[in-house]
């Protein structure tokens, strides 16, 4: 019998029960959108993440005050050092493996442009910063080089703060307030949303690091940002920067992560995160086959005439269980086919509604999802059909 | 071309034991024309069964085209069933959802046959029960007559060398059933081997032979 034959005497069976197949179909369905569509919010998380991290450039280290590992015991006395500008300079000045490195210390503070002002995290930093996170000007440039130690009135201002506070004006050369400091606006930066260390850079401003040490009397470091040259040499690095932070503050009273294995870490409790999703979608999936099951049952049942007829005209067993696993298959295909595309559709929605979650099914799940549903159909087909190989012709025929 | 040998065939209902047949022996040859004869429930249609291989004997020997069933498997009697013999039933058992066309197509289609050559076969069979212009009828759209036309159409289209008929005339009125007899009949004059069970005299008259079952035994009526 040939597979062409096969499909269409089966598709002509289930088109006899127009609902019943409608309704199959939807069942699946169902399922393989739950699969599609969850797996993408699974994976859309998990590429969230890793993106953000990504955006903090790639070979990062990041130092931090304070001890946050486990094991060790705390010093004596608990004495917690401070990060300075001093740990920056002997840092970038001892350690070759780093490439460039960047120093940050925050407030937060209003910034006023004639009547308008708006209240932003203030970043101070240095020129490396740009480098460090690969941050792209909108127009200007970014700090400008010079002694870390020494304060500014230069200022970039995060897009959004620059549309607030100048609307469609150019903002470039014009001068912004904060309290009594006044800035000199040399750049604006592009877009590059919320960042991992908490702030939403599009919406903050950027000036000389000992200017925000100076107007918010700080004398310590938020954090100190390292870009190691290569990645090899992470590892090598991390310990090169906590040994001379440890001779500096003759304890061990900071914390270095690498964005790899913060990311690792994300990324594996992302795609843990996916996989569940997907085995709840599953389940979905299995409660669909069971209803597959028995609408084959019902089936086969009701055309015990039909099987009987089947062979009495010499069809053999093997080809009356190919044409009830065809039908079963032909209804979970369909079901997976309408479910993809119901899942895709949702997705879209999704991503039309928070354009910045990057939400969108991993390919594996599309195509596991189609594969599993007609897996499905012949799966719990198959004890229906092979039933009705087991009919008897004769009973089958004369019962009428 | 038949030869059965002390055939037996009982069913288990329940506690007891029904013989349907006990002890046929009997031998038919190519292009004969039988008629099975005999009250209801005699074991007519429990031997039609044995002798298109559908049902298998508890007992005794059934040798088809000198081929001993017995031996056979399963995929050998449904090639049998295939190829060498035909099947019409007094509910004509069409597909409602096929056309006629598709009804008599659907035995070649099990046997692989080509979708064009089927089709020209089908249409050449509908055209020699004189439904030619009924191929693309639904059965719900044809009489009695035509749609037991359809199934004899659909009985030969793959060349069979046996026809077996149970009461094929069962459910038509008396026009029709002269008409599906008279089909029947010729084929048989075409040298198809036809056995016909029925309940009407007038048609067992017809056959060269008739065969009374009585009970699960037989008796052969002098022609
Ligand atoms: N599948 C079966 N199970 C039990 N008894 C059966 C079965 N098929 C037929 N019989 C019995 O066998 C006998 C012959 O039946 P059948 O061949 O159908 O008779 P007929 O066709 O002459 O009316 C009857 O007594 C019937 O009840
Ligand atoms: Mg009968």
């Amino acid at each position: 019998m040939r597979a062409p034959d096969l499909l269409r005497f089966a598709a002509g069976a289930l088109s006899g029960h127009r609902l019943r197949t409608l309704l199959s179909v939807a069942g699946v369905g169902v399922g393989v959108a739950a699969v599609v569509s969850l797996t993408a919010l699974g994976e859309g998380a998990r590429q969230y993440v890793v993106n953000e991290f990504t955006s903090l450039g790639s070979n990062l280290l990041i130092v931090m005050p304070g001890r946050v590992e486990t094991t060790g015991s705390i010093p004596f006395g608990g004495v917690t050092h401070d990060l300075t500008l001093e740990d920056f300079q002997a840092l970038v000045g001892r350690i070759y493996l780093i490439r460039s490195a960047a120093p940050l210390a925050v407030g937060s503070e209003t910034l006023r442009h004639g009547d308008l002002g708006r209240t932003i995290p203030i970043l101070g930093t240095t020129a490396s910063y740009a480098e460090v996170r690969h941050l792209e000007m909108a127009s200007g440039s970014f700090l400008p080089r010079r002694d870390p130690e020494e304060a500014g009135n230069e200022i970039v201002l995060g897009t959004k703060v620059a549309r607030e506070l100048f609307g469609g004006e150019n903002p470039l050369g014009k001068l912004v307030r904060m309290g009594v400091w006044r800035f000199r606006v040399v750049g604006v930066a592009a877009p590059k949303g919320r960042s991992l260390l908490g702030f939403d850079m599009d919406d903050a401003a950027f000036v000389p690091v000992r200017t925000v040490m100076q107007a918010f009397d700080r004398r310590t470091l938020f954090r100190i940002l390292l870009e190691v040259r290569s990645r090899g040499e992470m590892e090598q690095a991390k310990r090169e920067v906590v040994r001379l932070l440890a001779e500096r503050h003759h304890t061990q009273d900071v914390t270095v992560i690498t964005q790899d294995a913060v990311l690792s870490a994300f990324s594996a409790i992302l795609n843990a995160l996916t996989l569940a999703l997907a085995g709840i979608a599953a389940i979905s999936l299995a409660v669909a086959g069971v209803g597959i099951m028995n609408v084959m049952l019902v089936s086969v049942s009701e055309r015990r005439a039909e099987v009987g007829l089947l062979k009495a005209l010499g069809a053999t067993d093997g080809q009356v269980l190919a044409a009830f696993l065809a039908e079963a298959s032909l209804l979970t295909g369909a079901g997976g086919l309408a479910g993809l595309g119901a899942g895709l559709a949702a997705v879209k929605i999704l991503t039309a509604v928070y354009p910045a979650f990057p939400a969108s099914p991993p390919a594996w799940a599309v195509g596991a999802s189609l594969a599993v549903s007609v897996l499905v159909g012949l799966t719990f087909g198959l004890w229906p059909a092979y039933r009705a190989t087991r009919l008897d012709p004769v009973n089958a025929l004369m019962r009428r | 071309m038949i030869l059965l040998e002390e055939v037996w065939r009982t069913f288990q209902v329940g506690e007891a034991e029904v013989g349907a047949l006990k002890g046929i022996s009997l031998a038919i040859r190519r292009g004969d024309h039988v008629a099975l004869v005999g009250p209801s429930g005699s074991g007519k249609s429990t031997l039609l069964h044995i002798l298109g291989c559908l049902d298998r004997p508890t007992r005794g020997r059934y040798l088809f085209e000198e081929r001993d069933t017995g031996s056979l498997s399963e995929l050998e009697r449904s090639a049998l069933r295939q190829s060498r013999i035909g099947f019409v039933f007094q509910f004509f058992h069409l597909l409602s959802r096929l056309t006629a066309a598709g009804n008599v197509e659907l035995p070649m289609m099990f046997a692989g046959v080509a979708p064009e050559e089927r089709r020209t076969r089908a249409q050449e069979a509908l055209r020699s029960v004189g439904l030619a212009h009924r191929a693309k009828h639904r059965p719900d759209q044809l009489s009695g007559g035509e749609r037991q036309r359809v199934a004899i159409a659909r009985a030969v289209v793959m060349g069979p060398s046996l026809l077996l008929a149970d009461e094929p005339t069962g459910n038509l009125d008396r026009a029709s059933s002269r008409e599906v007899m008279e089909l029947l009949e010729r084929m048989n004059a075409d040298g198809l081997t036809l056995v016909v069970v029925t309940h009407d005299p007038d048609i067992a008259r017809r056959a060269r032979r008739v065969i009374r079952l009585s009970d699960g035994t037989m008796e052969e009526e002098a022609p």
